[in-house]
């Protein structure tokens, strides 16, 4: 098992597999929004408590009973100095509310950053499309990369003396999309036709799932996406065996042969063949992702074999036909797939 | 609650309350929400100026000639019907029909200013509501404007019938101030098109 | 066999005994041919009804959908067509046109007016409303319903994206019912400035006055942008024109700010009414005058106006600039200082008062204890950065959710409670009431309390299915229940309203011994509503009248 397995595995053992709690959070961004969070709930439940303790009094002390005297309550018509009041106080914690948010504001949000030489920081361009998230990893530490993965994104984690903060550039290839990971801050949209930024950074390996945040067609719900936060080796491993090419295994050759003789090249790209095809997940390194379909289910044998066979039996409306070819053909590209570490 | 009926609070004469009729509340309410229908084509139109790459634009298609010409006629049009309600609410109803058709024939003028332009723009300059973001733009706002003239000649045509007839007198005034206030409420949208649109496009090199 | 010719026992027989006396057929086309606003007013108030009905079902299917996580009862689309549909339905075919409904019956009466002041335009407005739900309907057997939210993001309402024909239905009913909407806003903000009786100034109206004033001045404002914005997309659709065509220089960004320039004051127009129609049935079950009522009322204008300028709070995820992000976020949380001041005289006006639990108050009071809670989330979701986490999550659905049910749909069903006996001449079942009150009250808090949680845990909306690895199976299973629990509420409800027409106590004019105009003409009003031109000296007429020695008029 790889580093990267072993820490899914640890991260399933610990019971976080399944912490995507915006009040667990893992990075710096993510905890200043939970340090707004709990001051706003501390005050709405303040307010809460009084005036619900307000409400339910009056009711009960003021209703209605036998032995009331006859004829109508005190008439009260109104007074400006109450009004005042009650104007006056909401004012000030409306007041105190909006300095708060100003801060986490100017705390939270990113600004452009450049890539330079030793910065430790990751840049990639994220592109949403209908239901996958595309990966281009630019630049890593001021060293240009330029390979394309898909729907899992891996980060470097920082420690105390160094920051690695990831910066992200967020696009859409068609509708309008929202990259969120609850743990490592607030989603941003991917709006075709502008750029958006987004930046966070770990210290905690490990890892964190999200998935699309704005409502992009059929298969919204089943645009998830993981993000894998592993230590600065494991993530130069990691990098390195993206940038390398295309495993090139004789064992598969025909697999490989009735890969590029169908519609997979028109939409799919495995770096050093014919098959390069922008409009779907890269397949280059496709083994080095624990999950196909984005997220939706683990990277499996069967899993593939059914993905090929017809997609839509694991997600109904994905924009790849099932393409009827024969038990064998399709046995043999699942074959040529798994080779792809 | 016992007190004899003569000592009872007595309560203060109510007093005519003098502001617009129901009729006239809504027909202005009716051109606010107009208002807001038109700002959002305008500001469409905004924001898409300036960003086509596709020909043809603004400056090259447009001809700011006609259009002046066809914003003279509306103009001159609030102008007349100004003076037909004044000459029905004297009692004048020779020259409120005389003044009302005026302003039918140069309402209809600027409609066919605005045919011969969209004919022009078409089949000349290959202008369509798809061809470019101007296109798009241009064709919803002044076709939509158009679509509010059209509407007024009709209803003022409507009347002026009536009136042939003799079944428009003084008591219909409140009407036919209520047609005129929308025909200048169109008016005034035009000149903030003609401003936005025709003088924009040629970034005031007139 | 008494043929019923006389005027007004035709009016005081109602519904059913007007259809009974004289044939379905006379009575059908005594209803599609009416111009007076008490039948249009009750013909809104029965197509909201059927469309709330009609929405519930869809929830429900999503519920069951929901329950299980990877479940397959519905498919993706079906469900997508469902929330599409949902929302739609509850926003523009039951919240806007139950409220329109309530004030076409009620504003002429309790102004003392004959009717509305263009009653053709009226009825034009409701038929209009109604074919435009019909439309977006009817797009069920073109195929499919529409499959973008009812919020409908650009590009996906686009033909590249979106063949179905579901989604022209749509946007042509909403135009069309949306004309309907302005033609109503129009007819109220004239009737309410031009019809009033002798001496009920501006400052003697009665609240409902106030607050469907304001509502139907944001409707002028409101739809327009949003009639605009659909045109828009069918020009997109069927003409090839650009407006959110992205690849061709279109704006994916135009249509959100359009909508939520629509769809923020929207929020505002289905809970506007409401805080009026509160604010008439407090006062009386308390049995005292309303407190502050020019501060209620300059409260009122301020929410109208602010909530002009506060829409991009939907928007705080799109990557606008830090200093639109704070302006958006300052200028929504400075909606709460008036919503506060309004709360705070609810309060005052129950404080010190004797208050009768009966049912109109009842659900002021679910109303009170809900919309509160409603309105503190509405805080934590204005907190800009709070919202990076919240928004397009689950804790959203919850909010607004709890805005409109336990802010408007509560307070609505307060003023059916209240008018009822006016409409009918019948007095409402009280124990049926309790029971509509009680399972709407818990199983309300037990499906949208979970949300917030499920929304905290990091579940987005508008999904059709989730991950078992996901924690929230569990807080998808109490919403579904609580949804359940609901649902009898909902036919009790409906049961009430259709058995009390034949079994209810008569009622007489003035059941709750209350203070404005409508109570002074018989239950249910003639035709002509008054005998004679009642004149008005204080907010309270009927006060002045039960109370010779110290009229209100007095202190006002």
């Amino acid at each position: 098992m790889d580093a990267n397995g072993l820490s899914m595995l640890l991260a399933a053992v610990e019971g976080r597999m399944a912490d995507v709690s915006i009040f667990s959070p893992a990075s710096p961004q993510a905890g200043w929004i939970v340090d707004l969070a709990i001051l706003a709930l501390a005050i709405i439940g303040i307010i809460f408590l009084v005036v619900e303790g307000i409400l339910f009094y009056s009711v009960w002390r003021f209703r209605r009973a036998k032995n009331d005297a006859p004829g109508e309550p005190a008439q009260v018509y109104g007074s400006e100095p109450i009004e005042i009041a009650w104007t006056a106080a909401p004012t000030m914690i409306v007041f105190f509310l909006v300095l708060v948010t100003t801060r986490t504001l100017w705390q939270v949000e990113a600004a452009p950053v450049q890539p330079r030489e030793g910065d430790q920081a990751l840049f990639v361009t994220v592109i949403g499309h209908q239901w996958w998230w595309e990966y281009r990893y630019d630049s890593y530490d001021g060293r240009k990369l330029d390979f394309i993965t898909a729907n899992e994104l891996h980060m470097p984690v920082g420690d105390g003396e160094t920051q690695r903060p990831v910066h992200l550039t967020l696009q859409s290839g068609d509708v309008c999309h929202s990259f969120w990971v609850p743990r490592l801050g607030g989603k941003v949209d991917l709006i075709p036709g502008r750029s958006n930024l987004l930046a966070f950074e770990t210290e905690q390996p490990g890892l964190y799932l999200g998935q699309c945040a704005e409502y992009c067609g059929a298969q919204h719900a089943n645009m998830m996406l993981r993000v894998v936060a592993e230590t600065p080796a494991e993530f130069e491993a990691w990098l390195a065996n993206e940038t390398a090419p295309a495993v090139e295994d004789p064992a598969v050759a025909e697999g490989k042969a009735t890969f590029l003789a169908n519609s997979c090249v028109n939409c799919h790209r495995v770096s050093g063949t014919a098959a390069q095809g922008d409009g779907a997940p890269d397949l280059t390194h496709l083994m080095s992702r624990e999950t196909i379909a984005a997220g939706q289910v683990p990277n499996s044998r069967s899993n593939l074999r059914k993905w090929v066979h017809d997609p839509h039996t694991i997600k109904p409306g994905v924009l790849m036909p099932a393409f009827g070819l024969s038990t064998e053909e399709e046995n043999q590209i699942v074959e040529y797939l798994r080779t792809l570490k | 609650m016992t007190e004899p009926a003569a000592a009872l609070p007595i309560p203060p004469e109510i007093a005519p309350e003098r502001t617009l009729n129901a009729a006239q509340w809504g027909m202005a309410s009716f051109l606010v929400s107009e208002v807001a229908f038109f700002s959002t084509l305008i500001v469409a139109y905004v924001t898409f100026l300036g960003r086509d790459v596709v020909g043809p634009l603004p400056a090259e298609a447009l001809s700011l000639k006609l259009a002046f010409g066809t914003t003279l006629c509306l103009v001159a049009s609030s102008i007349f019907i100004h003076f037909a309600e004044g000459a029905l609410r004297r009692g004048n109803n020779a020259s409120f029909k005389l003044l009302w058709a005026a302003t039918i024939a140069l309402g209809v003028a600027f409609l066919v200013g605005t045919a011969y332009e969209w004919h022009d723009l078409i089949f000349e300059k290959q202008l369509t509501i798809s061809r470019n973001l101007f296109g798009t733009t241009y064709y919803t706002l002044v076709g939509f404007h158009g679509l509010h003239v059209t509407v007024g000649v009709i209803a003022m045509s409507i009347i002026l019938l009536l009136a042939a007839r003799g079944a428009i007198t003084k008591e219909h005034e409140t009407g036919v101030q209520l047609v005129s206030w929308y025909w200048h409420f169109v008016d005034v949208v035009w000149i903030v098109v003609f401003l936005v649109v025709y003088v924009g496009a040629k970034g005031g090199s007139v | 066999m008494a043929t019923v010719d006389h005027p007004q026992r035709l009016a005081r027989s109602g519904i059913a005994a007007d259809a009974a006396s004289r044939g379905w057929a006379a009575a059908l086309h005594e209803w599609t041919t009416t111009v007076d606003h008490k039948k249009i007013g009750i013909m809104y108030v029965l197509m909201s009804l059927v469309f709330l009905v009609i929405g519930g079902i869809e929830a429900l299917l999503m519920r069951w959908q929901l329950f299980y996580p990877r479940a397959e009862v519905i498919g993706p689309n079906v469900f997508n067509q469902l929330f599409t549909m949902h929302g739609t339905t509850m926003v523009f075919f039951v919240g806007m046109p139950i409220l329109i409904g309530i004030g076409n019956y009620m504003l002429p009466l309790m102004l003392g007016a004959r009717d509305m002041a263009f009653p053709r335009l009226n009825a034009f407005g409701f038929w209009i409303t109604l074919f435009g739900g019909l439309l977006v309907y009817l797009s069920f057997i073109t195929g499919a319903a529409p499959e973008i939210g009812w919020f409908a993001y650009a590009p996906l309402t686009e033909h590249t994206f979106d063949r179905n024909a579901g989604t022209d239905f749509w946007a042509l009913g909403l135009l069309i019912s949306g004309i309907g909407t302005i033609g109503a806003a129009v007819n109220f903000i004239a009737t309410i400035l031009g019809m009033r009786a002798p001496g009920m100034t501006m400052r003697k109206i009665p609240f409902f006055a106030w607050t469907m004033l304001w509502t139907s001045f944001q409707m002028l404002l409101a739809i327009p942008p949003l009639t605009a914005a659909l045109v828009m997309v069918l020009f997109d659709r069927q003409l090839g024109a650009h407006f959110f065509d992205v690849q061709n220089g279109g704006s994916a960004y135009l249509w959100q700010h359009l909508f939520w320039f629509f769809g923020h004051p929207e929020v505002y127009i289905l809970i506007l009414p409401v805080f009026g129609m509160v604010s008439e049935v407090i006062p009386v079950f308390s049995r005292k005058v309303l407190f502050g009522y020019e501060f209620m009322a300059a409260a009122t204008m301020a929410i109208a106006f602010i909530s002009l300028g506060v829409w991009a709070h939907h928007m705080f995820c799109v990557g606008m600039s830090r200093t639109l992000d704070l302006y958006f976020a300052a200028a929504s949380l400075i909606v709460s200082i008036p919503t506060g001041i309004k709360f705070f005289n609810w309060l005052a006006t129950i404080y010190g008062g004797r208050v009768s639990l009966q049912s109109p108050m009842l659900f002021c009071f679910g109303f009170l204890s809900m919309f509160l809670i409603g309105g503190l989330t509405g805080i934590m979701l204005a907190a800009a950065p709070f919202d990076f986490q919240l928004s397009d999550s689950y804790f959203v659905v919850g909010h607004f959710h709890w805005v409109l049910i336990g802010g408007t749909l509560f307070g609505t069903f307060a003023g059916i409670y209240y008018w009822y006996p006016k409409v009918t001449g019948r007095m409402l079942s009280e124990r049926l009431a309790h029971w509509h009150f009680w399972l709407l009250y818990i199983g309300f808090i037990l499906t949208f309390g979970p949300m917030h949680v499920s929304g905290i845990l990091g579940m987005p909306r508008r999904i059709y299915t989730y991950d078992p690895s996901r924690d929230w199976e569990w807080w998808n299973q109490l919403t579904t229940i609580g949804a359940l629990v609901q649902t009898p509420s909902y036919a009790i409800f409906v049961y009430n309203l259709i058995a009390s027409l034949w079994k209810g106590k008569p009622a007489v004019d003035d059941p709750w011994d209350a203070w404005t105009l409508e109570w002074t003409t018989s239950s249910p009003p003639p035709s002509y509503n008054f005998e004679t031109q009642p004149i008005v000296h204080s907010r309270r007429p009927l006060w002045d009248l039960k109370h010779p020695d110290d009229p209100d008029w007095q202190y006002e």
